[in-house]
């Protein structure tokens, strides 16, 4: 709870400083504020579950460990923003402020225990990244990734709203656990159809959110025009907070109508991991393989859900979204580095990387290799724990065609690998090196070795649930 | 202790290669690689000779799951680490004439993967397998991929895709394992000895073997999973080919003893017959194909294609003659393919070319070049008294022993080898000289210090290979026990 506070207060005071027109001191307050409210985030640990605003919101082990990724994330991405802090960007303390209050949003969405909290925690997030998508005014492909955005965001809140309205139709309550109640009990029955409608359009919505097909069609265009630093923000957190609020709605609110709704997931499970790595497998540029390959891992978190395996489910996909949020920050860290210097966003415009920044060269390679699932990474504990989850529940076939699709992301993601290490720069200019700051290095540094770390000992986290 | 030193020893010097450059860092290396062999000779010495595992470590390591850091040494494992720390320094010396651009990665990765390579000659516990196995995957990639030749990009490509794709039908079979070792309520565990005990249906085993299998038969490789090799091989920097023939292959034939043989008994009896007319169909397809190779290095490619399929027959067949024969000859098959690529490499150096047509000759210019040339090249044919004699007998027996036809077929092995082997040797080192070799010098003191552990390696297998045997042999008894039950 505190950590809403914080990031709300300390929020407003960050757009405060923007009037002081001193960018340098931004984003060493905005990485402070973050430290801060990690820190705060890690106290709420030990303590006993608790309820605030009359129940709408629970601040338990679950919300907490999820909130820790979504802040640790925004910290570790922050750094990439220095840019726009050598730029004199205008409207720099707006874009912290939104990134803060995003996450606020974020943090509604793993500890709701209402579903008008969720709403307003869906809001909040995307309300914010709306903006943000837009923030490269004069760019045309900014403009478009904001307005597709924001149009087809707002049909899909709607529709998450109206069938947040049937469900209350059906069960007389926006209390997930008395939504729980409601759905399983007999008497009820007459409303199963008002509720299963409802049902469907709440996971329209929240599928929109974390680009599942086939809710999927925004999200390669709208990835490629937003500026490559929120789409990494866009591409993580905001997909961590939709996991977590979407296994919380299912295990609690839904559990009992698994029946109707596992074959549903399931369907677009196997989906969304198709479009996914095929659609990256097509892709010529870097920053649109990277939107497909957030479809896949929309795809493979989706097992989880549809494992719906008590505990085995939450770490599995808590492990799997920091693992992947880590490897996805260390992705587009680099790739925003390698895009600002060098103007391209193909994959030849990561060619002889490994001869003029090797330490670029090398992060990536790990991020590729931890999003591709292979060992001595987080990304293979984490496909192993979401993949164990399923088999467990007997999901034997499910799991089989995910390994398949795993052998194709393989295929993409060594491209970026073999570009950097195995071609040589195209001109003069790609043969200097890329600009990096010490202390951006040191981040790089640190999210490898948390990826590296994760794939060795996962048991460090694997079990925190 | 000995087995965690053992193997963490070479990662530790790896990331402390980070701090070197260029000659110092090979120094460095090949100090660390030699250090690595005396350790291992060490553990040789201070272990008995018995089928229990010895210096066992078992911690857990994902806790909660029953997946344990669970490793240790038996005869069989024994050997294959004393192989690879024998292996590894050569091959670093071997690269030493080579000015590597960025050397220290170059030897980081080398010594990384020989944490992989012994990591899976360790492990009791086959998620922990598993991970070494992909482990020792990754750096062999960037040797070859960053190193090699012209066409490097899609060879290693398609190597990594092959190979990675192959083992992910493994891990589904051991996650299948897994489970079932928790069906009647026990605690689930992924331990080598729990794998074994399993009682599995016939059927069941049935398909586990092929998920298993497939991932071994690719790093064989055996025929018809062999495409990515000849292309890799031939690509490859020379200190990766002998990486990926001198070791890495061994990876597959350690693999199907321990973790295929024992765990499926049932889908192993099922399927041994249609894997020998495989692995038969291997020796004969890549003896032929060699014939008619006029790159060296191509023509050991295939060559090496044939001698794998060889061991692969052995091991199927099921006795004691073909396991053993299969575990000598792959030191044997060690040995020989890193010192014929590396004669190879020295005569690509000094003439720049691997083409058999070019060259001719050599004899004169090189008397000691071409000797060392035809004792490897005699191991490889199997001559009586060399390495590669002892395990071909002992395979050929075994082989023979499960069937007379197929013993028949598998022996032309050798008369393959002899027709293709001596035709090269006679056309590059005998003959009138070529514009490449009328001036080319013998070989220098480094390069016989290669060579000279492998030729003294080559008699002392061919002359007392129950050294070897005898340490193996407690191991290879215990497996055929646990498959025959």
């Amino acid at each position: 709870m505190i950590s809403i506070v914080l990031l709300s207060v300390l929020g407003i005071a960050n757009l405060f400083l923007g009037f002081l027109r001193s960018n340098r001191m931004l984003l060493p307050v905005a990485m402070l504020i973050l430290v801060v409210v990690f820190g705060a985030n890690v106290l709420d640990w030990n303590a006993a579950s608790q309820s605030y605003f009359n129940n709408m919101l629970t601040i338990d082990r679950y919300s907490v460990a999820f909130t820790g990724i979504v802040v640790l994330t925004t910290l570790l991405l922050l750094p990439f923003s220095e840019k726009y802090v050598r730029d004199g960007e205008a409207n720099l303390a707006e874009y912290y402020s939104l990134l803060l209050f995003s996450l606020v949003g974020a943090i509604m969405m793993v500890s709701y225990d209402n579903l008008l909290m969720l709403f307003v925690g869906i809001e909040i997030l995307s309300i914010s990244m709306y903006v943000l998508a837009g923030s490269d005014k004069r760019n045309v492909r900014s403009n478009e990734a904001a307005l597709k955005y924001f149009l087809m965001g707002s049909f899909a809140t709607g529709i998450l709203l109206f069938g947040i309205a049937l469900v209350y139709g059906a069960t007389g309550t926006f209390q997930l656990t008395q939504i729980g109640a409601g759905v399983a009990n007999p008497a009820n029955a007459s409303f199963t159809p008002m509720l299963y409608i409802g049902m469907l359009l709440m996971f329209i919505g929240i599928s929109f959110k974390v680009s599942a097909a086939p809710f999927h069609y925004w999200t390669p265009d709208v990835y490629e025009g937003t500026p490559t630093f929120f789409t990494a923000f866009m591409s993580t957190v905001v997909k961590t907070a939709g996991f977590a609020a979407f296994l919380k709605l299912l295990m609690i609110a839904f559990s009992s109508a698994q029946s109707f709704w596992i074959p549903t997931i399931m369907a677009m499970t196997v989906l969304t991991l198709l479009i996914g790595n095929v659609g990256a497998v097509a892709q010529n540029s870097a920053k649109r393989m990277l939107a497909y390959s957030s479809i896949s891992h929309a795809g493979y978190l989706f097992i989880g859900l549809v494992a719906l395996n008590g505990k085995l489910s939450a770490n599995g996909i808590f492990f799997y979204s920091l693992a992947y949020s880590i490897a996805t920050v260390a992705a587009f860290a680099v790739l925003k580095l390698v895009i600002d210097q060098r103007q391209r966003e193909d994959y030849d415009g990561l060619n002889g990387l490994a001869k003029t920044n090797p330490l670029l060269a090398f992060v990536m390679t790990v991020a590729m290799l931890s999003l591709a699932g292979i060992p001595l990474t987080g990304g293979f504990f984490g496909k192993f724990f979401l993949f164990g989850a399923a088999v467990d529940k007997g999901h034997i076939g499910l799991v089989v065609f995910a390994v398949v699709m795993s052998m194709v992301g393989i295929y993409y993601y060594l491209r970026p690998v073999i570009a950097m290490y195995m071609r040589p720069a195209i001109d003069e200019e790609d043969a200097t090196p890329v600009a990096v700051t010490g202390f951006q290095s040191a981040v790089l540094v640190l999210l490898a070795l948390l990826t590296i770390v994760l794939g060795v000992l996962p048991s460090l986290v694997s079990n925190l649930l | 202790m000995l087995t965690a030193l053992l193997l963490f020893f070479p990662l530790a010097a790896a990331l402390l290669l980070h701090f070197f450059k260029g000659g110092t860092a090979r120094v460095v290396a090949f100090g660390a690689a030699l250090l690595e062999f005396v350790l291992a000779v060490v553990v040789a010495i201070a272990s008995k000779s018995s089928s229990a595992t010895q210096f066992a470590i078992d911690q857990p390591w994902i806790a909660s799951s029953g997946i344990r850091f669970h490793i240790g040494l038996d005869g069989l494992s024994l050997l294959l680490v004393l192989l690879t720390t024998f292996l590894v320094p050569l091959i670093m010396l071997a690269s030493f004439r080579h000015e590597y651009k960025n050397a220290s990665a170059f030897y980081a990765l080398i010594l990384f993967m020989q944490t992989g390579l012994i990591g899976v000659f360790v492990s009791l516990d086959a998620f922990l397998f598993y991970f070494f196995w992909e482990v020792a995957l990754i750096p062999i990639y960037f040797i070859a991929g960053v190193w090699g030749g012209e066409r490097r990009i899609q060879v290693t490509f398609k190597f990594f895709l092959y190979t990675i794709i192959g083992s992910l039908f493994m891990l589904a079979a051991f996650v299948y394992l897994y489970f079932q070792t928790g069906v009647n309520g026990a605690p689930r565990s992924s331990d080598l000895l729990a794998f074994y005990n399993l009682s599995l249906s016939a059927a069941e085993q049935s398909w586990l073997f092929w998920l298993i299998f497939i991932a071994f038969a690719v790093k064989m490789p055996v025929f018809p999973f062999h495409t990515w090799q000849p292309d890799t091989y031939t690509e490859s920097p020379a200190p990766a080919t002998m990486l990926l023939s001198g070791i890495m292959l061994k990876m597959g034939i350690y693999g199907t003893l321990r973790w295929l043989l024992p765990v499926v008994p049932l889908g192993v009896s099922q399927w041994s017959k249609p894997v020998m007319v495989l692995a038969v169909i291997g020796i004969i397809y890549g003896a032929i194909i060699a014939i008619r190779q006029r790159d060296m290095k191509r023509l050991i490619a295939y060559s090496s294609l044939s001698h794998v399929g060889l061991m692969a027959a052995g091991v199927f067949s099921l006795t004691q003659l073909g396991l053993q024969g299969a575990v000598i000859q792959m030191l044997a098959h060690g040995v020989n393919a890193v010192g014929m690529f590396f004669v190879i490499d020295c005569i690509e150096r000094r003439t720049g070319t691997r083409e058999i047509a070019d060259l001719g000759g050599l004899t004169r210019h090189t008397p000691v070049l071409s000797v060392t040339f035809l004792v490897m090249l005699l191991s490889t044919v199997a001559l009586p008294l060399t390495a590669g004699f002892v395990g071909e007998f002992l395979l050929l027996a075994g082989v023979y022993e499960y069937s007379a036809w197929l013993g028949a077929i598998a022996g032309l092995t050798i008369i393959f080898a002899a027709v293709y082997l001596l035709r090269m040797f006679q056309r590059v080192m005998l003959g009138p000289d070529t514009s490449f070799t009328a001036t080319i010098r013998d070989l220098t003191g480094a390069e016989l210090a290669v060579l000279v552990p492998l030729i003294l390696l080559v008699f002392w297998i061919g002359l007392f290979p129950n050294t070897f045997l005898h340490i193996s042999e407690p191991s290879i008894i215990q497996l055929l026990d646990i498959v025959k039950r």
